[in-house]
């Protein structure tokens, strides 16, 4: 849910951040926490257990600059990924704004991606959203293992809709960025066309 | 679904007064109004010392989890929930299924009293919560996206 406050001249935004268990999520937040600005981040919070999984969730704040004088801020969070804790990936996902799905590339994990895609699918209609209407980008990521699957397969199985798509490796950063950007542009645009 | 929380300063104006009276009423060390999705909306007392961002954050998810136990319990919710310090403790409740307003206190104060105060102070919130939502429903209100152009959000990008 967006959160403008016209008093403090701010736009609060939450992207969530989902996708099957080890498929990178908390390390595409811990680069993005790395290579910001100390001015321009909050501190990043992982629930995590003590084998460094992510048990509730990862947030981290971010502040883009302004808009017409409205500091935007980002809220990050990413979702645990292993399939039991399907409790916890439905209560992150009340109000968010946009969704990156993060993919495993790796050709052991096509059956984990796509449980993972129709989890998303179905928690966001438990909670009266659509994912077809919502700010939604798609990112593959481990492109440099030796076992990823093609890309034009992980397209056809993971990104029926043609959302926009980046290829990623997100332990050097590649690709990490790009996919903030592309879902932050999204949900600003959403705004202005009056949703989210 | 209107899924867009909008605070005005009129209402802002109001949300800081009516934690102010809460945190000197209850003689506590902080007052904090966040959204039910973590974002801080007010905070009064002692919170130059705190991660506003961080601990509005935790505390939403706190919320969200002991609201999915309630569920699984067949309860609506817990409407306020206690955490006992050495030195701090947090007292946490939900106003108009928004909001959430947390009291930190220490031994200046007590649990009795918080108590006792945040019930005013939610009556007054949820008055200024249905104010908004009215002026959410009548769609008068300027919108500051109306005038954004494609160049304004390509620039926020422009490293």
């Amino acid at each position: 849910m967006s959160f403008i406050n016209y008093s403090s001249r701010e736009i609060n935004c939450k992207i969530v951040y989902y996708g099957p268990g080890l498929c990178g999520k908390t390390t595409n937040l811990q680069y993005i926490y790395n290579k910001t600005n100390p001015d321009a981040k909050g501190k990043m919070i992982s629930l995590a257990t003590e084998t460094e999984r992510t048990l509730f969730f990862d947030f981290l704040p971010l502040s883009l600059g302004e808009i017409r004088g409205f500091r935007t801020r980002f809220h990050l969070y990413t979702v645990p990924g292993q399939v039991f804790y399907d409790a916890s990936r439905k209560l992150i996902l009340k109000g968010v704004d946009g969704v990156v799905y993060v993919g495993d590339s790796q050709l052991e994990r096509v059956e984990a991606n796509i449980e993972s895609l129709d989890n998303l699918r179905n928690n966001l209609q438990e909670q009266g959203y659509d994912l077809d209407k919502l700010p939604y980008v798609v990112q593959y990521n481990k492109r440099d293992l030796p076992n990823a699957s093609p890309l034009d397969q992980l397209e056809e199985t993971l990104n029926p809709t043609k959302v926009p798509a980046f290829e990623a490796v997100a332990t050097k950063g590649v690709g990490v960025f790009d996919t903030l950007k592309a879902v932050a542009k999204l949900v600003l645009t959403e705004l202005r066309r009056g949703g989210a | 679904m209107n899924n867009q929380l909008v605070m005005y300063e009129e209402e802002v104006r109001q949300i800081n007064g009516i934690c102010e009276v809460l945190h000197r009423d209850s003689n506590a060390r902080a007052v904090l109004v966040i959204g039910k999705d973590g974002q801080p909306i007010a905070s009064t007392g002692e919170v130059d010392t705190l991660d506003v961002t961080s601990l509005s954050s935790l505390t939403a998810g706190n919320v969200a989890a002991t609201g999915g136990i309630a569920s699984l319990l067949s309860e609506k919710e817990f409407a306020g929930q206690t955490h006992e310090g050495e030195k701090t403790s947090v007292y946490i409740s939900i106003v108009g299924q928004r909001l959430i307003l947390v009291v930190l206190y220490d031994d200046r104060s007590s649990l009795g009293l918080v108590r006792l105060r945040v019930r005013k102070a939610t009556a007054e919130l949820n008055t200024v919560l249905d104010t908004l939502v009215k002026k959410a429903a009548s769609g008068n209100q300027p919108s500051v996206f109306a005038e954004i152009t494609d160049d304004d959000i390509d620039n926020l990008f422009n490293d």
